[in-house]
């Protein structure tokens, strides 16, 4: 198939970017949209002498988070549940234009083109998105029971791959989903437990500092999550922050 | 010259790490604040490792080339993580475990080193445990183990597909917590490109900062490579895409020797290739082999689909030709008995290069619930890549390059031929031989990181308290910077007509077609050649688009690809010397009169480590010869 490209591209974090379109043809439905990023720099670079779009990515299988990109105003584009490297060109037809943006959030700059700097989910776990036990410290690991469903719980929870995508889906850049996550699968395990007060208020302070917005309940996280953590866990991180103070 | 000391401790096999630990040098706290140390990748072995170290007091530097740590390759290792708990009350024991992975590996691996990871597995579960890794845990609240290829025994801990998920992160968060209380730094979205030595130690590498290319020297005490496989090498792989060999090789040719490169690891259970246009493989965990049956039609070409394929109209090959183990031979095995009923013609798809993997069985057992909730996360990344829903027709798999057993040559103490280098996790080559059985990764990484260098790397620095801190004004480093700055340069000026990509596809075949799961004499030696074409024409045609000075991936690649000619070359190089058949490596000379690999321990019992000397020089083979003192070497039956 044949397809338009409007794609952002901006030379480094202070120039001002913008879009521009790129015609693409003999398109197959079988690639993923980043393979069809590859052939579209492949061509830039060898028939139109140009420089190739940037955009991170490296497993190319939904579990690093590198990837992430704005497909058509939505995370990760068209599919359900999937991250960007996950998405596949079935998704589009014939004579489309897709519109290609990195995340927009003040806490994410972008760096170039598609690449963005999201060091600062680096940061939030730095501040204390851990059990801090040092090597050699652990008990026998059958020492402490944990009931099976929290364990899911947690489980469920540590899932998150940070790609951002939650942030980028929110009205207010929050990254509420992002941090009641690693709250939630901490706070579940008996090993948890003992920082969880000290972890809620860091956490939550760290995010306001990184220049996060608030949650305001809309739900487009849990809605755009390609890995479906689930908006309880912002209950949770909610009620973990009250009985923190 | 360099002489080979792999410093095995004397005595018998279950004190060794116990008297070693007691008897090697140590550095006191006030003297390990003086000390730096760089960390070179952040995955389950480098982030580990370098927050252990932290941990200690040592100041450290952390190095990887993706935006965060978080994201290293380890994070997409599935299935589990061994430890010889013995919770099932299976007969489970260190022993087992180590003769199990010397057993698996064909007997071409320490048998010293393979014991200290089984005897140190447990301390992983239980540090993980604390760190808050959600495994799968039984109603009653304790630990659920589930079984593993290669093994009779069920001591693998899971946290559904995603065992290496949730160990990483809890490597990051235990590093993150060093980088927050200032022990530790992060140097994010920087590539190694080169390592300094001085006095003939590791003090320093070069870098290229990943944003604005711009090339940096650091300098410490000593220089760890947690770099992980060069799988990548064979271009589709289960690897990440930029998963790469470049900081392994600058160390071979600074005088590391790199051991059993042609021990690669074909991971049976893949998805297959789809088209021309795929950038990589998805592995599909070797735990699903515990419940799904592999089979092809035991007609030739039988292209009905599976649903229409009556029971006795199928071949379940491996519990045909291997009824001991069945589905769970090692992967070495299966991969093998895969390709050849493709080549034969039984393979199924489109392309006929697949084979199912079916759960119908397992599904009318025990139920759909409990097959979702031992494998959900994989069944749905299945459907993802390929649209084909497994709880309602097989998947559909094929082997793919996975993992490296070969990798920097080390001694016991994990300590490359340089002095103050060390290499741990997938980048050394010491624990798995000539076959990696599963779920001992994930283990080998986090014992070398939590557990062995931290102990180890004293013995070393214990000498060096007296060092100050290195300078990076020297002479070694300007020419390391120069190197590099130089190599960089011809990179982009060669101003070709064909992308990097295009050559890295070209070389992966190469490999793939003659060092692959089946290798022969004639094939190597036009391998060797073809690779020596390929790499001239690419130094004479390839297209570096961008800037140097520039965040610029078409770079990063052309300078990582430049490396994997020499890293096949040097694959290639010892396939052709190991006149034997064992575990991956498969020569077709040397088999038995069914098919198996074929060993020959009077002439080939030795790990190969080989020198570097000199660019387009034929490198120096050292060997180290096994000695196996506790087992006796077996020919390995699953039958």
């Amino acid at each position: 198939m044949n397809i338009t490209l409007k794609i952002w591209r901006q030379k480094n974090k202070d120039d001002k970017g913008g879009f521009v379109k790129y015609q693409l043809d003999n398109v197959s439905t079988e690639m993923t949209f980043l393979e069809m990023l590859d052939y579209l720099n492949e061509k830039l670079v060898h028939e139109d002498n140009d420089e190739p779009v940037a955009f991170d990515s490296d497993c190319r299988e939904g579990i690093c988070g590198a990837c992430g990109l704005y497909i058509n105003g939505r995370p990760n584009g068209p599919q359900e549940g999937v991250t960007t490297c996950q998405l596949t060109m079935s998704a589009f037809k014939d004579g489309d234009t897709i519109t290609v943006e990195p995340w927009r959030s003040k806490s994410f700059p972008v760096m170039k083109d598609l690449v963005v700097d999201r060091t600062a989910f680096d940061k939030l776990i730095e501040a204390g998105g851990y059990i801090s036990v040092n090597t050699g410290a652990a008990p026998e690991a059958n020492s402490i029971p944990v009931p099976k469903k929290n364990a899911d719980r947690a489980f469920d929870a540590g899932i998150c791959i940070g790609c951002g995508t939650c942030v980028a889906s929110c009205k207010n850049a929050s990254a509420m989903l992002f941090v009641s996550a690693k709250i939630s699968q901490l706070a579940l395990l008996p090993q948890g437990k003992v920082e969880a007060k000290e972890r809620a208020r860091n956490l939550v302070k760290t995010m306001d500092e990184l220049g996060f917005g608030n949650c305001s309940n809309t739900g487009a996280c849990e809605a755009e999550c390609p890995k479906d953590i689930k908006l309880t866990n912002i209950a949770r991180l909610n009620r973990e922050y009250y009985k923190a103070y | 010259m360099t002489k080979l000391d792999s410093k095995i401790p004397e005595g018998p096999l279950s004190e060794k790490w116990t008297k070693h630990q007691a008897s090697i040098k140590l550095v006191n706290p006030a003297n390990k604040k003086k000390l730096d140390i760089i960390v070179v990748g952040a995955g389950a072995a480098g982030a580990s490792a370098a927050a252990s170290l932290a941990e200690l007091g040592y100041n450290v530097k952390v190095f990887v080339f993706q935006d965060s740590s978080r994201r290293a390759h380890s994070i997409a290792s599935q299935g589990g993580i061994n430890a010889t708990k013995n919770y099932k009350n299976d007969s489970d024991s260190d022993f087992r475990l180590f003769y199990d992975m010397i057993k698996g590996g064909d007997f071409r691996a320490r048998e010293a080193n393979v014991y200290r990871a089984a005897e140190i597995s447990n301390n992983i579960i239980d540090q993980y445990v604390a760190q808050g890794v959600p495994f799968a845990r039984e109603y009653s609240g304790y630990l659920s183990n589930r079984s593993f290829g290669g093994v009779q025994v069920s001591r693998t801990f899971y946290a559904q597909g995603q065992t290496g998920q949730q160990c990483t992160l809890a490597g990051y968060q235990a590093l993150a917590r060093q980088i927050k209380a200032g022990k530790a730094k992060m140097y994010a979205r920087r590539d190694m490109l080169d390592l300094v030595t001085i006095d003939g130690k590791a003090r320093g590498i070069i870098t290229r900062n990943l944003v604005n290319g711009e090339i940096e020297r650091h300098g410490a005490h000593a220089v760890v490579l947690a770099t992980g496989g060069f799988g990548t090498v064979y271009y589709l792989s289960t690897l990440a895409i930029n998963s790469n060999g470049s900081a392994a090789l600058a160390a071979y040719k600074k005088g590391a020797l790199m051991a059993n490169p042609s021990m690669a690891q074909i991971h049976p259970t893949c998805v297959p290739v789809l088209n021309d246009y795929q950038s990589k493989l998805t592995l599909m965990s070797e735990s699903l082999r515990n419940d799904g049956r592999v089979w092809v039609p035991k007609e030739k070409g039988d292209k009905r689909p599976a649903s229409e394929i009556k029971e006795e109209e199928r071949d379940y090959y491996l519990e045909r030709k291997y009824p001991a183990f069945g589905n769970l031979v090692p992967r070495d095995v299966a991969s093998r008995a895969a390709k050849e009923r493709c080549d034969e013609g039984y393979g199924v798809g489109e392309t006929g290069l697949a084979v199912y993997l079916d759960f119908r069985d397992a599904i009318n057992n025990q139920g759909k619930e409990t097959i979702k909730a031992k494998y959900g996360n994989l069944f749905d990344l299945y459907k993802k890549v390929t649209s084909i829903d497994p709880y309602e027709e097989p998947m559909r798999i094929y082997p793919a390059s996975h993992y490296t057993m070969g990798g920097l040559w080390v001694d016991y103490n994990l300590m490359t031929t340089i002095p103050g280098l060390y290499a741990i996790g997938e980048a050394n080559f010491s624990d798995h031989g000539a076959n990696r059985l599963g779920a001992s990764s994930l283990m080998q990484c986090s014992g070398d990181g939590y557990f062995i260098l931290p102990v180890t790397i004293g013995d070393f620095l214990a000498d060096e308290i007296r060092t100050p801190k290195i300078k990076t004004d020297t002479p070694e480093f300007e020419k390391a910077e120069k190197d590099v700055k130089d190599k960089i340069n011809r990179l982009m000026s060669v101003n070709g007509k064909q992308s990097p990509t295009s050559f890295h596809k070209r070389l992966g075949l190469i490999l793939w077609t003659y060092s692959g799961m089946k290798r022969n004499e004639e094939g190597l030696k036009k391998a060797l050649a073809e690779i020596k074409e390929l790499k001239e024409e690419f130094w004479k045609d390839v297209k570096v688009a961008g800037k140097a000075d520039d965040m610029n991936h078409e770079l990063e690649k052309a300078s990582r690809i430049a490396d994997f000619f020499d890293l096949a070359t040097l694959i290639v190089t010892d396939a052709l010397d190991r006149k034997e058949s064992c575990g991956a490596h498969f020569r077709e000379e040397y088999q038995t009169e069914e098919g198996e690999p074929k060993r020959d321990d009077k002439n080939f019992s030795y790990v190969s480590a080989w020198e570097y000397k000199g660019e387009d020089k034929e490198p120096e083979l050292h060997k180290e010869k096994l000695k196996f003192e506790f087992v006796t070497p077996i020919q390995r039956s699953y039958k």
